[in-house]
């Protein structure tokens, strides 16, 4: 019911737009706002890689399964979504990652054996966030969206905003979920990002689930909406369309990068696994709802694409699943291979100037440890 | 050599850190048109620009947070916290990222960070404005944390906190800000940062303060001079690490010991440094090591803050106890 003095209830507003370049029966539509011609070899490229981090994904569940790693989250149903905003990034972009952007960091060049020793508990991370301009996994929901403003507040300072040259100017990408927009570290980032005008992407794989909670639990409107509260542009993307995410975070990146300010992009997909390996969504989720996703899935309409148009043959797919095949028995080999790491080099790692308080702790941790080295031996 | 409040001292650090790196900034709510409430940044946004001195929105988290996506980007924020009490909403960004990025990307990533917070009550405040959170810092691996208490120090130390590779939680006694006045020489090396420091000399007993309560240590030391009994005071200044070594061979020398601080009492620093004094001077000591702390309540009305925080006439009786065993 329309209020007479306020309008409409949020619920009552006309749907959202989705964005979408592939349809889950794998037709290839137009949008007037992104019209992109996409390569034969790019779109393989996708098919590709969304099927390798599916592989990585489902390797790794298994690694957890038999006891090799403490933990896993899920990336399943969600490669679209990644891909195609990592392989919208330019070199010189830099991502601050939640602890689910598996393919996203497969886009950055990080090995997934690192992601596999963070969740087997051998690091909390040992990637140089520097070298693949992609930051660590962030365990605390919606804390790295005020670090990739802040970062972004940093470009600017450096003068690589609006300079014109696509080798320099650059954008910073915030990824976060359904979950954490409820976060005011969220809502604060875009206080901030929206004040200083920072180059920062908000990217929010609406996955509709975070652990139990169903997405009407975080908010009465579409999310993508927020950002208009807060002073700047968002935009809803079908998440499963690895064309449709790629052309809208490549426009979203480009206006940050040319000084246009910070955006919203919410990519709406679906969490086809659990919400980590703890999880058991069949308490909370039907059934029929994964298996109304399943018709939406994002590596299905690609292949349906590709084949219907005859830009891949058995050949191009046997060899990606030879490649698969390839991908899950090194992570299984490497993964069983992780050397524990020591405690204690653990104090060293504290401070950048260690204190003499943890050198002492250390000494007293060597003396307890030689200790048992004594008698073992 | 110029004589200076101590909120002066910190500006003119503050200034001569951002003339020595261009990639220091200043950040905070009214740091920059105002130069803070307590003016600690006056005229510093003037200076070197609203790109290097920021006015940000109202939200503690939110200036936390962006500073450290800063750092990573190879500034060097120094970040002010209005007052005490409203650095909780950016425990977290302190606690689970400040503190822990450098330990999390194995030494890769540097916060090169530093909170300077106003800290401890005598200023007659609303709620909220006159606490002492230094414990809940220092019991934070990953976190240094310093207090300095005098104009000459104060200058330096900011210095230092922001040339250090590591987060730094930066206390400044407030209520001293404006009062507390002394000789800055801005051409002497300054001692090292992470040093404690015996700034009264006595042989009887040692008292133990940091922050504001130096000043009521050093008080407490005149007034029993003129009873006959040598106090030596200890200035802590570092708080994490804590640097205990002048404590140590002081207590050695005295036999008692008497810890001093506006925190509440229980887990505070005053029991650390009791436990660490027990473990290394055992043998020397004549007496328990005493505390004289706010009392563990929530920081009182203004009214009676007085009775609250530690005193004169309080660290004297607790120095008299420690001759009563």
């Amino acid at each position: 019911m329309t209020d007479p003095v306020f309008g409409p209830a949020p619920e009552q507003q006309a749907d959202p737009e989705l964005v979408q370049l592939l349809t889950p029966e794998g037709e290839r539509v137009h949008h007037p706002g992104f019209d992109l011609d996409f390569t034969p070899d790019q779109l393989r490229g996708f098919f590709r890689d969304m099927t390798l981090v599916r592989r990585l994904d489902i390797e790794a569940t298994a690694l957890q399964r038999h006891g090799e790693l403490g933990l896993w989250a899920q990336l399943l149903g969600q490669e679209a979504a990644q891909i195609g905003a990592g392989r919208a990034l330019a070199p010189q972009d830099y991502v601050f990652p939640t602890y689910r952007e598996h393919a996203v960091a497969w886009c950055r060049g990080v090995d997934p054996v690192k992601l596999l020793a963070l969740f087997r508990g051998v690091d909390q991370g040992s990637w140089d966030p520097s070298e693949h301009n992609f930051g660590l996994y962030t365990i605390v929901i919606g804390a790295q969206t005020l670090h990739a403003t802040g970062y972004a507040m940093g470009v600017q300072r450096d003068g690589l905003v609006g300079t014109g040259d696509p080798t320099r100017d650059t954008a910073v990408v915030a990824h976060f979920g359904d979950g954490a927009s409820s976060q005011g570290d969220v809502n604060e980032a875009f206080v901030f990002a929206a004040s200083y005008n920072a180059p920062v992407v908000f990217f929010c794989q609406n996955n509709q689930w975070a652990i139990s909670e169903p997405f009407e639990r975080q908010s009465r409107i579409p999310l993508y909406r927020r950002s208009q509260g807060f002073g700047f542009p968002g935009i809803r993307v079908d998440g499963n369309d690895v064309l449709a995410t790629y052309a809208v975070m490549q426009a979203a990146l480009q206006r940050a990068r040319e000084g246009q300010g910070p955006i919203l992009i919410e990519a709406y997909t679906y969490r086809m696994g659990a919400h980590t390996t703890t999880d058991d969504p069949t308490r909370y989720r039907l059934s029929d709802d994964v298996e109304h996703w399943k018709l939406k899935d994002p590596i299905a309409r690609l292949e349906a694409y590709l084949r219907r148009n005859g830009l891949a043959d058995d050949e191009f797919m046997t060899a990606v699943a030879a490649e698969a095949d390839a991908l899950g028995e090194r992570m299984r080999r490497e993964c069983h291979a992780l050397p524990d790491p020591d405690l204690r080099d653990m104090f060293a790692l504290v401070h950048a100037e260690q204190t003499a308080e943890l050198a002492a702790q250390q000494a007293a941790y060597d003396e307890h440890a030689a200790s048992f080295a004594e008698v073992t031996s | 050599m110029t004589t200076m409040t101590l909120a002066k001292a910190l500006n003119a650090g503050l200034r001569r850190a951002m003339e020595d790196d261009d990639k220091v900034v200043v950040m905070g709510e009214d740091v920059g048109t105002l130069g803070g409430v307590f003016r600690i940044t006056d005229g510093l946004q003037k200076d070197f620009g609203d790109d290097r001195v920021i006015d940000t929105p109202l939200a503690e988290s939110g200036i936390v947070g962006t500073a450290v996506g800063l750092a990573m980007r190879g500034y060097r924020p120094v970040v002010e916290i209005q007052f005490d009490g409203f650095v909780y909403p950016a425990y977290d960004q302190i606690v689970c990222q400040v503190a822990k990025l450098h330990f999390r990307s194995q030494g890769r990533i540097r916060i090169p960070m530093v909170i300077r917070i106003p800290f401890g009550g005598g200023i007659g405040a609303v709620e909220h404005h006159s606490e002492s959170p230094e414990a809940q810092f220092a019991h934070t691996p990953g976190l240094k944390v310093v207090a300095c208490s005098n104009p000459a120090d104060a200058y330096a130390m900011i210095q230092q906190a922001v040339h250090a590779d590591d987060p730094v939680i930066f206390l400044e006694p407030k209520r001293l800000y404006h009062s507390a006045k002394g000789e800055v020489d801005e051409s002497a090396p300054p001692a090292p940062l992470w040093q404690s420091r015996v700034v009264r000399p006595g042989a009887d007993a040692t008292l133990v303060g940091y922050g504001p309560t130096v000043s009521t240590c050093l008080d407490a030391a005149t007034v029993a001079a003129e009873e006959g009994r040598s106090l030596e005071v200890i200035d802590l200044r570092t708080l994490s690490p804590l640097d205990l070594l002048p404590v140590h061979e002081s207590v050695r020398r005295t036999g008692r010991l008497v810890v001093v601080h506006e925190a509440h009492q229980t887990l505070g620093l005053g029991a650390e440094i009791a436990a660490r004094v027990t473990e290394e001077c055992f043998h020397s000591l004549e007496a328990p090591v005493l505390r004289v702390t706010g009392y563990d309540t929530p920081y009182p009305p203004a009214r009676i803050e007085e009775a609250f925080l530690p005193d004169l006439d309080r660290v004297l009786d607790a120095v008299d106890r420690t001759f009563g065993f």
